[in-house]
C-alpha cells in the first residue's frame, strides 16, 4: 500500500502559512482545523518548512512574546518530503525512527496532501484487520 | 418530515457494485442497532460477487469461500438484488435519488493503468485485467482473443494479478480442468503453444508484492519449471538492511523460497517460469503487421526516496526479449461513474474517508458515498473491504442522524422494484442468482469442476426459463 491511497480517502486538504505571519496566527489555524502541524509556504506556494505544535510548545518555554513573532523564525526548515509512491512500511518506519509526525507530500513541486503518523497507524491498523478477517472468512469455511 | 430508519420509513440505500465493498458495506448498515435500514444493491452483471467471481483465479477456490458470508448478507429480509442493471445507462444518480434516503458506490477499480512506453498497442499487448476477466468467464471479456500461437510471452508486474497470470499460463489443461475457469478459456489454453513466461518485476525481490503462499504455487506446478536469476535474487545492501531492521519474516522467507529457485536445476518440464527483477518495459517492438515481437528492458537498480521508499531507477543498461504476448498488470484505477465527482489523479470518486465531495467547494455532498477500491484505490486483500466500508457506513450513520441526507420523492420498496425494472427488465434477483448457481454447480460436478460457469447472459436468462 502506498501514501497515494492513503490521501485517495483522506483527501489533499493542507493547511498552510506563510513564514511572515505572526506565530498567534498558527495557533489560531491549528485550533481551528483541530491539527498538529500547518505546512509554511512562501508567496508562490512552495513550501519553506513545517510548523508544529510541539515547535511552539518548545519556542514558548523560553520565549513568551513567541506570539507575536513570525512563525519563519521557530518553523521547522529541514522538512522530509513524501512522494504519493512511497509505501506505508516505509513511510511508517521514516516518520517513527526520524519523530516525525506531519509528512508533507508532494509530485512535481505541487503539494498533495499531508499524511500524519495517525493516518498511518489507522492505515496499518486496517490493512491488517483486513488480512485477518480474509484468513479467518478461510479457516471458519473449511471447518465447515 | 419524520427521518427514516424506522420499521414505518426504512432508510432506504442504493448500493451500485455487487463486490467485496459493497457486501461488506450492506451487511454493516444491515446489522446496525436501532436503524432499520432496506439495502438494494444493483450490478452491472447479472451474477454477484464482483472480483471474488471475475478476478480471484480459477484454481484458487479457498479465497472464493468469502461468498457464504455474503450470502448470508443477502438472505437478510431487508436486502434486495437487480443484476444486470448497469449504472449510468439503464439508471442514473437522478433515479436513484428519487427513491433512495443514500447513496453508496462501491464499483471498484476497472480499467488498468498503462506503461505509457511505445508500442504499447501493438496487437500482442493486452491490460492483463482483460485476460483475467477472460478466463473467470465474464460475459463483457468472453470474445476477448489472445494469441496463444505464440511461444513466449511477459507479463509486466509482481502483484497477485501479474503471477496469477503467469501461473495460468503455465498450468497444463489437466490442471485447469478441475477449475472453475470458462469452458472456452480452457479449451483456448489446451491448445496453447506457450512454452516460456516471464514474470517482470521493476524493483527486487523484497518488493514484490505478491505473497509467499503465490511465490511457493508456481514452484510446484505440474508442468512448468520455475527459474529465477541468482544475481537479481539476492538484496542489495538497503533492502537487506531494510528486512534486518523490521524483522520482516514474511519477506525473508519470500527471498529465501527465490533463492532456491535461482539454484534449482529444470527438471525438464514443458513450460518454463521465468521470474525478473529490476528490469522495466521500455519499449515493444512490433513487425510490419504491427504485433509485438519483443520488448525492450532496462535494468533498474534501487535507490531510496527521501521518506525511505526504495524506488527503481533505470541504469543505462538495456536487454531485448523476444516475445509475442504482453500483459501488463501495473496497476488499477476507477472508472468515472456518470454523474458522480471523480479524482483523475488518484483515480477514485472523489471523497474524504468515503463521503462524496463537491469537485468545486470540496465540501460533502448529501446523500452520496464510496467504498472499497473506488474510494481508496486497489490496495489491500478482500478482508481490507471490511473496515474500509464500515468507516462509510459510520459517515452515512452520522449524516442520518444530522438529518443530512437525500429527499426522495419515492423511498419505498416496491416504487423501486418498479422503476428497475421497467428500466432492465431482464435484470436478475437473488432468487435467480441462487438458481444459476445450483445449476452452475450440478453442470461442473460431472466434469470434477467446482462449477462450470455461464459465461453469456443469454444463456442465463435461458437457464431460467425466461
Amino acid at each position: 500500500m502506498n501514501i497515494a491511497s492513503l490521501l485517495a480517502s483522506k483527501g489533499s486538504k493542507v493547511i498552510t502559512i506563510q513564514p511572515e505571519q505572526p506565530v498567534r496566527q498558527a495557533v489560531g489555524l491549528l485550533a481551528q482545523h483541530n491539527i498538529g502541524a500547518l505546512v509554511v509556504v512562501d508567496r508562490t506556494s512552495r513550501p519553506v518548512g513545517i510548523v508544529s505544535e510541539r515547535d511552539i510548545v518548545r519556542a514558548a518555554a523560553s520565549n513568551e512574546r513567541v506570539f507575536s513573532e513570525p512563525v519563519g523564525s521557530i518553523m521547522t526548515r529541514d522538512v522530509i518530503i513524501g512522494l504519493p509512491h512511497d509505501d506505508l512500511a516505509s513511510v511508517g518506519h521514516t516518520m517513527t525512527e526520524r519523530r516525525i509526525r506531519h509528512l508533507p507530500v508532494m509530485e512535481s513541486s505541487q503539494l498533495l496532501g499531508i499524511v500524519s503518523i495517525g493516518d498511518v497507524v489507522k492505515a496499518q491498523r486496517d490493512q491488517y484487520q483486513g488480512e485477518v478477517e480474509t484468513l479467518q472468512t478461510q479457516i471458519l469455511s473449511e471447518e465447515r | 418530515m419524520t427521518k427514516p430508519g424506522t420499521e414505518a420509513h426504512p432508510l432506504r440505500v442504493a448500493i451500485v457494485g455487487a463486490g467485496p465493498a459493497g457486501y461488506y458495506a450492506a451487511d454493516h448498515l444491515l446489522r446496525r442497532d436501532g436503524v432499520v435500514v432496506e439495502v438494494d444493491m444493483i450490478d452491472r452483471l447479472p451474477t454477484p460477487y464482483g472480483l471474488v467471481r471475475a478476478g480471484v483465479a480459477p484454481d484458487h477456490q479457498k479465497i472464493k469461500s468469502v461468498t457464504a458470508a455474503f450470502d448470508k448478507v443477502a438472505a437478510h429480509p431487508r436486502f434486495r438484488f437487480y443484476g444486470g442493471v448497469d449504472f449510468g445507462k439503464d439508471i442514473t444518480v437522478a433515479d436513484l435519488r428519487r427513491h433512495y434516503h443514500q447513496i453508496l458506490y462501491s464499483t471498484g477499480a476497472q480499467t488498468d493503468r498503462r506503461m505509457g512506453i511505445p508500442g504499447e498497442d501493438l496487437k500482442g499487448s493486452h491490460p492483463a485485467t482483460e485476460f483475467v476477466a477472460w478466463y473467470n468467464g465474464h460475459p463483457d471479456y468472453r470474445d476477448c482473443q489472445f494469441d496463444l500461437s505464440q511461444e513466449r510471452a511477459a507479463v509486466v508486474g509482481v502483484g497477485n494479478v501479474a503471477i496469477d497470470v503467469a501461473r495460468i499460463l503455465c498450468r497444463s489443461a489437466q490442471e485447469l480442468a478441475t477449475t472453475d475457469i470458462a469452458d472456452y478459456a480452457l479449451e483456448a489454453l489446451r491448445r496453447s503453444r506457450i512454452k516460456e513466461v516471464y514474470l517482470l518485476g521493476r524493483r527486487g525481490p523484497a518488493q514484490a508484492a505478491f505473497t509467499n503462499p503465490e511465490v511457493k504455487e508456481v514452484g510446484e506446478l505440474a508442468d512448468a519449471d520455475v527459474i529465477a536469476q541468482p544475481e537479481e535474487v539476492e538484496l542489495d545492501e538497503a533492502s537487506r538492511a531494510a528486512v534486518e531492521r523490521s524483522q520482516d519474516r514474511a519477506t525473508m522467507k519470500k527471498v529465501q523460497i527465490l533463492r532456491e529457485y535461482a539454484a534449482r536445476k529444470p527438471a525438464g518440464k514443458s513450460k518454463r517460469l521465468i521470474i525478473r527483477f529490476l528490469v522495466s518495459p521500455v519499449e515493444l517492438c512490433g513487425n510490419e503487421a504491427g504485433e509485438v515481437v519483443a520488448m525492450r528492458l532496462v535494468r533498474n537498480r534501487l535507490d531510496a526516496t527521501p521518506a525511505g521508499t526504495l524506488q527503481a531507477k533505470p541504469t543505462g543498461q538495456f536487454e531485448t526479449l523476444p516475445v509475442g504476448l504482453v500483459f501488463r498488470s501495473v496497476g488499477y484505477r476507477g472508472v468515472p461513474l456518470p454523474g458522480v465527482p471523480f479524482h483523475e489523479g488518484w483515480g477514485v470518486i472523489l471523497n474524504e474517508h468515503g463521503r462524496i465531495l463537491d469537485p468545486d467547494t470540496k465540501q460533502p455532498v448529501a446523500g452520496e458515498y464510496a467504498a472499497g477500491w473506488i474510494k481508496r484505490g486497489p490496495t489491500g486483500v478482500i478482508g481490507t473491504n471490511k473496515p474500509d466500508a464500515a468507516q462509510t457506513v459510520e459517515c452515512m450513520m452520522e449524516d442520518l442522524a444530522a438529518g443530512w441526507i437525500l429527499e426522495p420523492e419515492e423511498p419505498d420498496a416496491s416504487a423501486a422494484e418498479r422503476m428497475i425494472r421497467g428500466r432492465q427488465p431482464k435484470c436478475f434477483s437473488y432468487e435467480d442468482w441462487l438458481r444459476l448457481n445450483e445449476l452452475e454447480v450440478a453442470r461442473g460436478r460431472a466434469a470434477g469442476r467446482p462449477r462450470a460457469k455461464f459465461t453469456r447472459v443469454e444463456d442465463m436468462l435461458a437457464a431460467l426459463g425466461r
